[in-house]
């Protein structure tokens, strides 16, 4: 049976990647938010994952605003990260799991979540940093991947609770796999962000703070709140916080806090790192 | 029948991308997307006026990107993230775009993120389980 050991959430800017590309990590500006991943990965390595299930937006990559799939995942074998228009040198592609994928579209359209299928489907900054900042870069990854993308760009975009209710599904959709394969869920953007506008530049490291607690021992409360409500206190892009309720519903309703860690800002954001565990005692 | 009126049209300073901004301006973001491809790079920098005509981006949308100007895009529709990829190649970070908007210089836009971070440490050091270095 296939076993879901855990979630990590982590913002996906580009920054990161550019730090990770770079060689910044310990550099002034960088270090503390850096060093704050050093107990995610202490605690990865520890629960070896076979596959980690990364939810999180496209930017304009895969999608074109021609057709914007509210839920859409990857079911194929591999996944190529692309030129997202700044002329950087894309990562090694990630190996897939297919069977797997297949299994949680079935499972989750048999749960009344009527999932887009993709059998090809470009991977940008929001899937492949958070994997970087956890696992270092590397020709071949020593992991399996596969994408869940969330519209967060266009909206109507689903509500918080509409995420913790996928995140639900997910998790039945796991527990009924058949094979031994050992799963972390990724839940990545975020915090409190926004891009766009005079207003941009809003950060509120209460609001981000009282969401990272929540989210890990209350998340009815952030299920509660409205996309409006997040919007208006933590900017538009702050929005994506909402993706981290995948990983939360597909989790035990008392899965172990093992690490928290937050950094704000790192370029325009507030970053957060938990680490739940989903089989301590 | 117009577009309806969203409760998040009060926020200020904030044009969320919604039915009312991703209809009109689907040509603008069609030629923002293209930017991911090299070659449509090349081609829009050789001739930004002649590429909007090939990709049938007109009028204000047209004038507002010959004259790279990101805010009146934003205010017709164009997707923030769409928009990075005309952006970021011209040396316009996320940063110096949000200074542009506020009319500030990219210095005072970051010092204000930092003034928005102030006394983080504490307040984490005071909450107690959270890693503080």
């Amino acid at each position: 049976m296939a076993k879901i050991i855990g979630g990590i959430t982590s913002s996906h800017i580009p920054a990161v990647g550019n730090a990770i590309s770079n060689n910044l990590q310990q550099e002034p500006y960088w270090k503390r938010f850096f060093d704050g991943y050093g107990p995610a990965k202490e605690w990865l390595k520890n629960a070896r994952p076979d596959v980690v299930i990364v939810v999180y937006n496209d930017h304009g990559l895969n999608f074109f605003l021609d057709t914007v799939p509210t839920f859409a995942l990857g079911c194929a074998d591999e996944y190529h990260n692309a030129d997202e228009g700044w002329g950087l040198k894309p990562v090694a592609p990630f190996k897939g799991n297919a069977p797997l994928s297949w299994h949680l579209a079935e499972s989750l359209v048999e749960q009344e979540f009527d999932i887009t299928m993709c059998q090809e489907m470009k991977v940008d900054h929001g899937f492949v940093n958070p994997i970087r900042a956890l696992y270092g870069d590397h020709e071949i990854w020593p992991v399996e991947a596969i994408p869940l993308a969330v519209n967060t760009v266009q909206h109507p975009v689903p509500t918080a609770r509409r995420c913790y209710k996928l995140g639900k599904a997910l998790g039945k959709a796991l527990e009924s796999y058949p094979e031994d394969t050992r799963v972390v869920i990724l839940g990545t953007g975020g915090m409190s962000h926004q891009l766009q506008g005079e207003r941009a530049g809003i950060i509120d490291t209460d609001f981000d703070l009282e969401c990272m607690d929540k989210i890990a021992t209350d998340p009815e409360w952030f299920a509660n709140l409205s996309n409006t409500d997040i919007m208006r206190i933590a900017g538009t892009e702050g929005i994506e916080t909402i993706m981290w309720m995948v990983m939360r519903g597909a989790l035990k309703d008392d899965a172990k806090v093992i690490h928290k860690h937050y950094h704000a800002p790192i370029s325009n954001t507030g970053a957060g790192v938990l680490v739940l565990d989903n089989e301590a005692e | 029948m117009g577009w309806q009126e969203r409760d998040y049209d009060s926020i200020p300073g904030t044009y969320v991308f919604d039915g009312k901004r991703a209809n009109p301006a689907y040509a603008l973001n069609k030629l923002l997307y293209t930017l991911n491809e090299e070659h449509c790079r090349l081609e829009f920098a050789a001739d930004p006026e002649a590429y909007c005509d090939k990709l049938g981006v007109k009028g204000e949308f047209k004038k507002a990107v010959l004259e790279e100007d990101f805010l009146g895009m934003l205010r017709m529709g164009a997707n923030i993230y769409f928009m990075a990829k005309m952006a970021i190649p011209r040396g316009t970070s996320v940063q110096d775009a949000g200074a542009a908007f506020q009319g500030i210089t990219t210095e005072e836009f970051i010092a204000n993120l930092q003034k928005r971070a102030e006394g983080l440490t504490d307040k984490i050091k005071s909450r107690g389980d959270y890693w503080n270095g």
